[in-house]
């Protein structure tokens, strides 16, 4: 059965695999001083999956491996190279953090690449059980990085929480694909859109789609199955939200696109598009009105990114190639973004202080000019101000809707973009606007990888968004077969 | 280079922003790039005019590169008279924000200042030559980024309150626009304004798109009931926020009617028109009552400028009831050619009277009337400058101010001779508050000590005024050859009108 042409399709995951696991050994031999050696070892062996990624797609898309569990194609390598990219900023934007918070472990690096090694399986899956394989290793190495400070209560807290309700989630996800199973008798993705037309038992299937969409809509944290967002953020150690907040949603969109894709066109088209645009317009609801409230950034951005999962539903909602590859550029765009944010939190973060307030950025420009233009940047990216990158992200998801011919979402989402950008003002105006507090010391890590690769990642929002043209054809070229 | 020049006028002074920011706070040096980036940018803008040919093509100084293959997206530049003259009027008020500005905000970083307003330069130069409208569309947003920063850092007491008013209202009016460009995009497969204009549009189609660019353009320039955010802006922005603001940015808006809503959708335009007639004539009265009781000066300045605004969308919308209903294409031009005049000259007056503003509160920070009185006893030459806009602003004959009304009201006549009554009013009422305005301050006897401590202009205040001054005496006097370089666009623009689309 195992051919050689398989491991060739599978080089990427298999080399991780190894690598991480020579790093983990390593680590345990190297004393603590020497942790920058694990530090730099992790991110050399991300820089080469990433190579791997590139160079080893084969012609053409769509190279399947072992028997169909597994599909090489150019969704799965854009997803994979931009997931390894923002473990590559965390690795980046962490160090100091941890440091400072003495975290500085060698398994915050091995779990952050399990956990890549999850979205890149969960991405190229094939197969609904490759599909939980992969969405499990991702989650169970997200909850142990949330609890990763682990004489921190409010870290401990929300890994509790995130941990049960992921686990129902999955039990969620699981049950509609046993439904799915049962109705159409095949797990194979390629397979599903055949047995669902002729499956005799159609309101299983049914059942099982709600399931499954259930589960989804609870790892993109789209609202109303997004009660465990805010608190992780929150509580969480800053450097493991990063990685939450970007790679997990590159995968999220990967499992959705494979998920929904699979059962193609047809009756259940309808079924799904409504539900999912009924998640997004409560996702863009409740995320945006409740941001508005809130003093914590981090819980601020959460509420954020609920909302921006809303938008990133639109391009889904539209089951066509140019919407999934809108979906596909919001989910990169959003990733991008929110590692600039949680990484000027991170900067801007002290042993001692936690800089997650947004009153702690008060004066911000009068400290240091350069973080707060970055952040700047990346506020204005979020609320959808051109000519920076997540205006053209949202252009692109409300084209998708008003192509579905579903205005009124895109009318939605709009006002919702409006109330939004109160809030992502508000953090402008303080670091503006304010005065610093007295006695209060804002001054970024002297970290010099940091501050140049924060620059890179936030001058690339304003770059993207004069220049997104590639990136887009890339992101079409990959649903166009 | 002239095949470059567009893109040279936009990119010039957001390039020239990275070395005035890099050039810090301390000492002149920010300043002096900031000025000279400035006046590069300006005689660039006359080689503009110079390289214009009245008698060429529709569009001239076209560029056009792919920006986003996939989409048919270009970045797609191009000027016509209108175009060229509007953007004349932004480098020339670039440079006299900078100079005005000089030692004023000396010790609150000067060069974040200077720099946001050289960006903001670039950016409103690009939204009047944008041809395609996404284009457009990120110049026309992306303004409010430095115009946020400006009003936010040196505005006065309550100037968070005032930016982010600005800020979401702005907001809050494009982005419908945003969704009607969508909806065209995916009718015309492009974003190219021409071929937009050329698109066949049923009547429902073209009165959804038509509410969706009035919203955005209403509040832009702004329009009752929409006008709220302007009076805040204008009060909390530093001297040059709201010269800018009132000389260029309010513009916008008239050009956005005139790129967007009158071509893309003549139809629905005209079928609403009196709507938009009926919204133009309303602040030229009630605001002009409004403006007459403020005791802020600058609000007051501000109010003015709503009802002044209200003549360019009363010229741009009258000309639908001229050619559709009367075929007098003459009276026409006529309405439209004051439309744009009036767009020019309230971009000098209002910008002069901002500066004179300006100049009074730096020596005393106050605008409330009140606290001035008799300032031609300490300050003659303030004083001269001061009424002469005055008089510019009332609509006195031989200044700018007169050129534009008097050619709307005429027009309006052509139309409906009522409609031109209620126009006529803005003389009286103009002249009324403006005119009690200047007796307050500068006529009378000295009201205070520290009013007789004031100090006249300098030569730097007296260069900016001065400037203004002869840009509003040469339209007011010989507006020939803006009309003239206006012309045949406009004359083009009408004649699309006359066409229905449906």
């Amino acid at each position: 059965m195992l051919s050689w042409n398989d491991i060739l399709i599978l080089l990427p995951e298999l080399y991780l695999v190894a690598a991480v696991c020579v790093l983990l050994l390593m680590d345990a031999f190297i004393r603590p001083e020497q942790r920058n050696a694990t530090h730099w070892l992790a991110i050399a062996i991300t820089v080469i999956t990433a190579f791997l990624v590139v160079m080893g797609q084969p012609a053409g898309s769509g190279a399947v491996a072992f028997g169909g569990m597994f599909i090489r194609d150019t969704v799965s390598e854009i997803l994979n190279l931009f997931t390894l990219i923002t473990v590559i900023l965390v690795f980046v934007y962490a160090r100091p953090y941890l440091r400072d918070r003495k975290i500085w472990f060698g398994e915050f690096y091995v779990l952050t690449l399990f956990a890549a090694l999850g979205v890149m399986l969960l991405v190229s899956a094939g197969n609904l059980i490759m599909i939980y394989l992969g969405l499990e290793l991702l989650t169970l190495s997200s909850y142990a990085l949330v609890a990763f400070h682990r004489d921190s209560r409010l870290a401990s807290e929300s890994a509790i929480k995130y941990f049960v309700l992921g686990a129902l989630a999955s039990g969620s996800l699981l049950y509609g694909m046993s439904m799915v199973y049962g109705a159409t008798g095949t797990l194979d993705l390629m397979q599903l859109h055949a047995g669902a037309l002729q499956t005799g038992m159609p309101n299983l299937l049914r059942f099982g789609l709600i399931f499954m969409i259930v589960g989804i809509a609870f790892k993109l944290g789209a609202a109303p199955f997004h009660m465990w967002l805010p608190d992780v953020y929150q509580g969480a150690p800053t450097a493991s939200v990063t990685f939450v907040a970007s790679a997990s949603k590159l995968a999220a969109f990967g499992m959705a696109y494979r998920l929904l894709s699979a059962f193609g066109p047809g009756d259940l088209l309808h079924q799904w598009q409504l539900m999912l645009a009924v998640l997004a317009v409560l996702s863009l609801v409740i995320g945006n009105l409740v941001a508005i409230v809130q003093s914590n950034l981090k819980r601020m951005l959460a509420y954020s990114t609920i909302a921006h999962m809303g938008y990133l539903l639109l391009g889904l909602v539209n089951a066509t190639p140019s919407g999934y590859a809108a979906a596909l550029f919001y989910a990169i765009s959003y990733a991008l973004m929110s590692t600039v944010a949680f990484g000027v939190i991170l900067a801007m973060s002290r042993a001692g202080f936690e800089c997650e307030e947004i009153d702690d950025f008060k004066g911000l420009n009068e400290r240091s000019r350069w973080m707060a233009f970055l952040m700047m940047l990346a506020m204005f990216s979020l609320a959808g101000v051109p000519p920076l990158f997540g205006f053209f992200a949202k252009l692109l998801v409300l084209k998708a809707a008003i192509d579905a011919g579903m205005l009124w979402l895109a009318i939605v989402a709009i006002v919702a973009a409006i109330v939004g950008l109160y809030y992502y003002l508000r953090v402008v105006k303080v670091m503006y606007f304010d005065k610093p507090n007295e006695g209060v010391e804002l001054r970024p890590q002297a970290d010099a990888p940091l501050r140049w690769v924060l620059s890179l990642n936030a001058l690339a929002l304003l770059g993207l968004g004069l220049y997104w043209g590639p990136l887009i054809s890339w992101c079409q070229q990959a649903f166009a077969g | 280079m002239s095949n470059h020049l567009l893109s040279l006028l936009i990119w010039l002074p957001m390039a020239g922003a990275i070395p005035v920011l890099i050039a810090g706070a301390r000492g002149s040096t920010s300043r002096w790039i900031a000025l000279s980036v400035a006046v590069a940018t300006f005689i660039a803008s006359v080689f503009l005019l110079v390289a214009y040919r009245t008698d060429g093509p529709l569009m001239q100084l076209v560029e056009s590169y792919p920006w986003i293959a996939s989409l048919h997206v270009n970045y797609a530049l191009g000027v016509d008279g209108i175009s060229v003259a509007l953007i004349l009027l932004t480098t020339f008020v670039g440079v006299l924000v900078i100079v005005g500005a000089w030692d004023v905000i000396k010790d609150n970083k000067p060069h974040q200042y200077m720099a946001a307003m050289l960006v903001l330069e670039g950016l409103l130069v690009g939204v009047f030559c944008a041809t395609d409208a996404l284009l457009f569309y990120v110049f026309f947003e992306a303004m409010l980024i430095p115009m946020f920063i400006l009003i936010g850092i040196w505005g006065g007491p309550r100037r968070v309150y005032a930016t982010l008013k600005f800020f979401i209202y702005t907001f809050l009016g494009s982005i419908f626009m945003l969704i009607g460009l969508i909806y065209l995009y995916q009718k015309a497969g492009t974003f190219d304004m021409a071929t937009l204009a050329a698109l066949p549009l049923t009547m429902k189609e073209q009165t959804w798109l038509f509410f969706a660019f009035l919203i955005a353009f209403a509040i832009k320039i702004p329009m009752v009931p929409v006008h709220t955010w302007l009076p805040d802006a204008h009060v909390e922005a530093p001297t040059g926020g709201s010269v800018v603001l009132a000389a260029v940015m309010l513009k916008v808006g008239g050009y956005g009617f005139l790129r967007f809503s009158l071509p893309i959708v003549p139809d629905a335009s005209a079928h609403y028109a009196w709507l938009v007639i009926v919204l133009s004539l309303i602040p030229i009265v009630y605001i002009g009552y409004v403006a007459l009781v403020q005791e802020d000066m600058k609000k007051l300045v501000a109010y003015s400028s709503i009802a002044h605004m209200g003549f360019v969308t009363l010229g741009m919308f009258i000309v639908f009831m001229l050619v559709r209903d009367l075929h007098n294409f003459d009276a026409a031009n006529l309405a439209m050619q004051g439309a744009v005049v009036q767009m020019m000259s309230h971009g000098f007056v209002s910008g002069a009277m901002f500066s004179c503003i300006g100049v009074m509160y730096d020596r005393l920070h106050t605008r409330r009337i009140a606290d001035y009185g008799g300032m031609v006893n300490v300050m003659p030459w303030f004083a001269f400058f001061m009424v002469f806009f005055a008089m510019a602003n009332v609509g006195l004959p031989g200044t700018s101010g007169f050129v534009g009304e008097f050619m709307v009201i005429l027009a309006s006549f052509s139309a409906n001779p009522w409609i031109a009554l209620v126009a006529a009013f803005t003389l009286i009422i103009g002249a009324g508050y403006t005119l009690w305005l200047i007796k307050r301050v500068i006529w009378g006897d000295v009201t205070s000590d520290k009013v007789a401590a004031m100090k006249d202009i300098n030569g730097r205040e007296a260069f900016v005024l001065g400037a203004f001054a002869l840009a509003v005496l040469v339209i007011g006097v010989w507006p020939q050859p803006l009309v003239h370089l206006m012309g045949g666009s406009i004359d083009h623009l009408v004649h699309q009108l006359a066409i229905s689309k449906t």
